[in-house]
């Protein structure tokens, strides 16, 4: 039993980071209908970017503390700048093209931000210092739960309740559930669509760059190429719980994560993303439009 | 042309560059030493590319602007283009000859340049025949399929292994491989038969994966990632070859493959069949409205698609002569995707100019050595932003019927 | 009639620059070609051997050069891809190129052979360790300047089970070639061995956000050591995570481990993990010589299989200054029957191509810094 709580565990924090990425990815696209592939290297760039600061910071001599809130704070500034620069230069021109246009445009941006970084800072893997401190508290109950993990829970969780009530009720988020819905009519009833679809890109980034921090300071290392498998793991979650749906991306997430983790735990881990692609065929071959999906019923 | 605004939007543009790259680009940390190195030189940098790049493209928006205006005015139409595209590519007095010539030089090509040029051209012929068997799911029926690469590798294993265990040669596995292939798209079709779009893609991609990974984990049967070497190159009536010569014949075998595909994926998109898959795109409903097997039509996408990739595997692994799951990753996917969107969806000369470009523009680029994939990157956005319909827009064969006449054979080129 | 002249003249005269540009020497220059993965994921343990062979020919020039024929350097980037690889291969090879250092990748170095034998160019690799490209017989060619994986398996094994007496081991790879290879053998070596068994046999997903489902599974199954084979990157996630989960469990790696940055990444918790790796020459003058060059030249720190990549040049233009030419036959030769100096002290390679006195022993991390273990 103790064994199963451990790998239940692993999974949630698996699933959390895959959620804050994976929820950039369903903002997207429930807005502009874009799988933005660019978005594993906003996260990417995200955790660069704190690396940079924390190491300078941790330099100079400040409280572990302050690095971790001024490299947090940094990671979201500067990945949601470049969340909002990537959707002006390369999305935004091609918003009446055909609907695969964006998505090679996305390919290129993925590829070109990942050796924009490889040649800005180094291919090498670089180490991440340890922002998330081992609480004396958590000491019983290390073997199960480190103080990283809950710590990634407990912000996945009040990330997600914020988002919620962003969406929920305030101006900006009932802006984006109306674009989201249909972008001509929202356009028709005032509301400044371009400065909506920023926004989001802004706030997808912003959480892409927390994960970022997060997990970099869990795994306690970094390297251009970490945002590309990260980004199709959340990509998948995004799918699986249905995407275009803030809780479906959630939900999805933790699925995945667990799934994998089980997967490791009892099967093996040579085949956990056998298993994690075949549960994503299996739940759409029931379900077409994933988990919490709307299923589209097209009017003819 | 360039006014004062245009000047303090530049400089703002180049402002916000300077500080977006701040980070990255200025500062660089060694945490071992605990060192900062502050290269405020990019910052420079930065600041006059941005600034030039600015000017450069409001330029170039702004001249393009005046010409349609211009053209507006003097009432040209407002495709003369693609007119002359279009009346190049209908008309036999015109296009023959530029296809006598291009077929000439290709014929020539290896007695003139070196083996490694015709190596190059080998590969980007490759992706060619993969482009427009891509192209055959992606442009024609529509169907967003990111896991191509699955049947890439199947074709490739095909081979490898066959030859491994019981020693089948070349040819004997090249058809093999590309109807293994065909049978893997249907496996891969039926799941998928219900979903749409984006779902779509990424089941392909997971089932990309999921062959990836089997290749990878399954050592008994693939041999694992150490891959599977010393794999022959195609023979030729059992004649001896040396390398130059074994790659000039794959170069000569790989130009009749061309031309062997695109015969047929021409005489397919212009039949029930190819006009079945056109309807699918456009609108799926209609589509079975109209009387057409939804199944057997989305099925035979796939396959026919998939076919094509089983071959170009069965070369792959001939022409490297070692295969390992490392060839097909995801990564391969996008470029063959990129080469059909690039293309023009649905355009088989567009996607033949654009396979040449994206495996022939990374081989040239290799003078920038390390800048190389980021321009391949940016030009994969530039050109998507520029031409967003790709290359070559699809010439759509069209009936029409004379109202005067009963019935006619007249057909125009839809434009 | 006309045409077929022409193309007569225009062949021969292909010919007849192909013939003029293979075995030209004196006065000339010698191409060497630096192959490997210089972009992409696996580009920091291609890039290290650019530098070692810049630094070691930088000094080769301003000497003088080889014979009186300066050095030039031809670097292609493979990515590690065997389809890349081939291409890689032909450039270097219709460039006229002399002798080739690399490929970085084994993969990537199978697929290239093949050309490379074709066109008699000898080819010496710093890190493809797969014990095939040797020991096969079907590359004679190839050469290397780093031990095979069988032997380091071997050394691996040998030391968890008589030295640190494990009787119950795991053994995790990373699924790639060079880890699983590894991981075969350590697994078929102690099974022979019968002194202990296999409690765990797994291959990770590199560049997966978090391992700790493994971790679990590894405490589970009570192995005293884990056999791990693969590169720092993993391995140091998976050690942080094990001690982050009070686990003691001996660590026991390979050379892709025995890398500074595994310590400096890992940190404290690299501390008491065995690595095997090239014996210890750190104390070498042209090891000291070349770490500090290129820490003046570049600013940082070798990287991966730095010292391997500056044995292959050093041996390699020493093979040709003293064979006299670039005739593939005589530089074997010399390569065979001849003691070179380099960062691995006095090597020279056997009939197969493996360089002997390029051994391995084993490491320990002792106070952030790798220690041979006596």
């Amino acid at each position: 039993m103790e064994y199963f709580i451990e790998l239940f565990f692993s999974g949630l924090t698996r699933g959390s980071i895959y959620a804050l990425i994976a929820l950039g990815y369903t903002m997207v696209y429930g807005i502009i209908g874009l799988i933005n592939f660019a978005h594993g290297e906003i996260y990417m760039i995200g955790a660069f970017t704190s690396f940079i600061v924390a190491t300078v910071l941790s330099i100079l001599g400040f409280p572990l503390l302050a690095i971790f809130v001024i490299a947090a704070l940094a990671a979201a500034v500067w990945s949601s700048a470049y969340g909002f620069t990537v959707e002006k230069l390369a999305y935004k021109p091609l918003r009446n093209a055909p609907r695969l246009s964006p998505l090679i445009s996305a390919i290129g941006m993925s590829i070109f931000l990942q050796n924009y970084v490889l040649l800005a800072q180094t291919s090498d893997f670089m180490p991440f210092p340890q922002l998330i401190p081992e609480f004396g508290f958590m000491e019983p109950i290390a073997g199960i739960i480190g103080s990283s993990d809950l710590v990634i829970l407990l912000t996945t969780a009040v990330v997600m309740v914020i988002l919620t009530w962003l969406i929920k009720f305030t101006r900006i988020g009932k802006a984006m559930r109306a674009t989201a819905q249909d972008r001509t009519m929202a356009m028709l009833v005032g509301i400044n669509v371009n400065h909506v679809i920023s926004v989001t890109f802004i706030i997808g980034s912003a959480l892409a760059a927390i994960g970022g921090l997060l997990i970099a300071s869990h795994v306690g290392q970094i390297n251009f190429f970490i945002g590309f498998i990260a980004g199709i793991k959340a990509f998948t979650a995004a799918v699986l719980g249905g995407i275009g749906s803030i809780p479906g991306a959630v939900l999805g997430s933790f699925i995945l994560g667990l799934t994998e983790a089980f997967a490791t735990g009892y099967v093996s881990s040579d085949y956990e993303d056998v298993f994690a692609f075949s549960l994503l065929v299996l739940i759409l071959i029931f379900r077409p439009s994933g988990l919490l999906g709307k299923a589209t019923i097209e009017k003819v | 042309m360039i006014s004062l605004k245009d000047l303090k939007n530049a400089f703002l543009v180049s402002l916000w560059f300077v500080f977006l790259t701040f980070p990255l680009m200025v500062i660089k940390v060694n945490p071992f030493e605990r060192t900062i190195d502050w290269r405020w030189q990019n910052m420079g940098y930065v600041a006059a590319g941005s600034f030039i790049c600015y000017l450069a493209s409001r330029f170039f928006l702004a001249s393009k602007a005046a010409k349609q205006k211009k053209q507006k005015l003097l009432d040209i139409p407002d495709k003369p283009k693609s007119d002359w595209q279009q009346r190049l590519l209908s008309e036999p007095r015109l296009y023959l000859p530029v296809l006598g010539v291009i077929l000439a030089i290709l014929l020539i090509f290896p007695q003139i340049f070196s083996t490694y040029q015709i190596n190059i051209m080998i590969t980007a012929l490759m992706y060619v025949v993969l482009g427009l068997g891509l192209n055959i799911v992606v442009g024609v029926a529509g169907l967003l399929d990111l896991g191509y690469v699955a049947f890439y590798a199947v074709g490739a294993y095909s081979y490898a292994l066959l030859n491994l265990h019981f020693g089948l040669g070349f040819w004997a596995v090249l058809p093999i491989g590309g109807l293994l292939a065909a049978g893997f798209g249907i496996i891969l079709g039926f799941p998928v038969l219900r979903l749409r779009g984006d779902y779509l893609a990424i089941v392909t991609l997971g089932f990309g994966e999921i062959i990836r990974l089997i290749l990878e984990n399954w050592n008994d049967f693939s041999r694992g990632p150490s891959g599977i070497s010393n794999i022959p190159r195609p023979g030729f009536f059992g004649m001896e070859m040396t390398l130059n010569q074994s790659i000039s014949y794959l170069y000569y075998l790989m130009i009749a493959l061309v031309i062997f595909t695109i015969f047929v994926v021409n005489r397919l998109q212009n039949s029930r069949i190819g006009r079945a898959w056109f309807a699918l795109r456009e609108d799926e409903i209609a589509c079975q409205a109209m009387g057409i097997d939804k199944t057997r039509t989305k099925l035979s996408a796939f396959s026919l698609g998939a076919f094509w990739a089983g071959m170009v595997g069965v070369i792959f692994a001939a022409k490297t002569t070692f295969v390992n799951p490392a060839s097909f990753t995801f990564l391969e996917s996008a470029i063959i995707l990129c080469i059909v969107v690039l293309g023009g969806m649905g355009s088989i000369i567009g996607v033949i100019i654009a396979a040449l470009i994206l495996m022939l523009l990374p081989e040239y680029l290799r003078a920038f050595s390390d800048y190389r994939m980021l321009v391949f990157g940016a030009t994969l956005v530039l050109m998507m932003v520029f031409c967003p319909l790709g290359i070559i827009s699809t010439v759509r064969r069209t009936y029409t019927i004379d109202k005067n006449l009963k019935t006619s054979n007249d057909r125009e080129d839809y434009t | 009639m006309n045409f077929s002249t022409k193309m007569f003249s225009l062949l021969s005269a292909v010919a007849l620059t192909v013939a003029f540009s293979t075995g030209a020497m004196a006065g000339d220059v010698i191409k060497i070609g630096i192959a490997g993965a210089h972009s992409g994921d696996l580009a920091s343990y291609g890039l290290p051997t650019v530098k070692a062979a810049e630094l070691v020919v930088k000094h080769i020039n301003e000497k003088g050069g080889i014979n009186g024929s300066k050095v030039e350097l031809m670097v292609e980037d493979d990515v590690c891809k065997p389809e890349v690889a081939t291409n890689t291969a032909t450039k270097l090879v219709s460039g006229g190129v002399n002798v080739v250092i690399g490929h970085i990748c084994s993969g990537a170095t199978k697929a290239a052979l093949p050309i490379y034998n074709e066109a008699d160019v000898i080819v010496m690799s710093p890190s493809a360790t797969n014990p095939a490209l040797t020991q096969s017989g079907d590359y004679p060619n190839f050469y290397r300047t780093i031990a095979s994986d069988d032997a380091q398996a071997r050394t691996e094994v040998d030391f968890a089970v008589n030295v640190l007496k494990a009787k119950k081991i795991a053994v995790i790879h990373d699924k790639g070639d060079y880890g699983k290879g590894l991981a075969e053998f350590a697994k078929l070596f102690i099974e022979q061995g019968a002194k202990a068994e296999v409690v765990l046999y797994e291959g990770i997903t590199p560049g997966a956000v978090d391992y700790s489902a493994v971790v679990q599974k590894i405490k589970r199954s009570r192995a005293d050591a884990i056999i791990f084979g693969g590169y720092h990157p993993e391995a140091s996630k998976i050690i942080t995570q094990i001690r982050k989960k009070k686990m003691d469990t001996i660590f026991i790696s390979d050379d892709g481990v025995k890398d500074n940055t595994f310590i400096k990444v890992a940190g404290k918790y690299a501390e008491g993990v065995y690595a095997t790796g090239p014996a210890d020459v750190s104390s070498n003058p042209i090891t000291k010589q070349y770490r500090e060059e290129h820490m003046k030249v570049y600013g940082s720190e070798p990287g991966a299989f730095f010292d391997n990549a500056v044995a292959a040049a050093i041996v390699l233009t020493n093979a040709i200054e003293k064979a006299g030419s670039t005739d593939p036959k005589a530089i074997a030769k010399v390569l065979h029957t001849q003691i070179a100096e380099t960062p691995f002290g006095e090597i020279m390679f056997d009939e197969k191509g493996d360089a002997i006195g390029v051994g391995f022993s084993m490491y320990q991390v002792k106070d952030g810094k790798y220690v041979q273990v006596k």
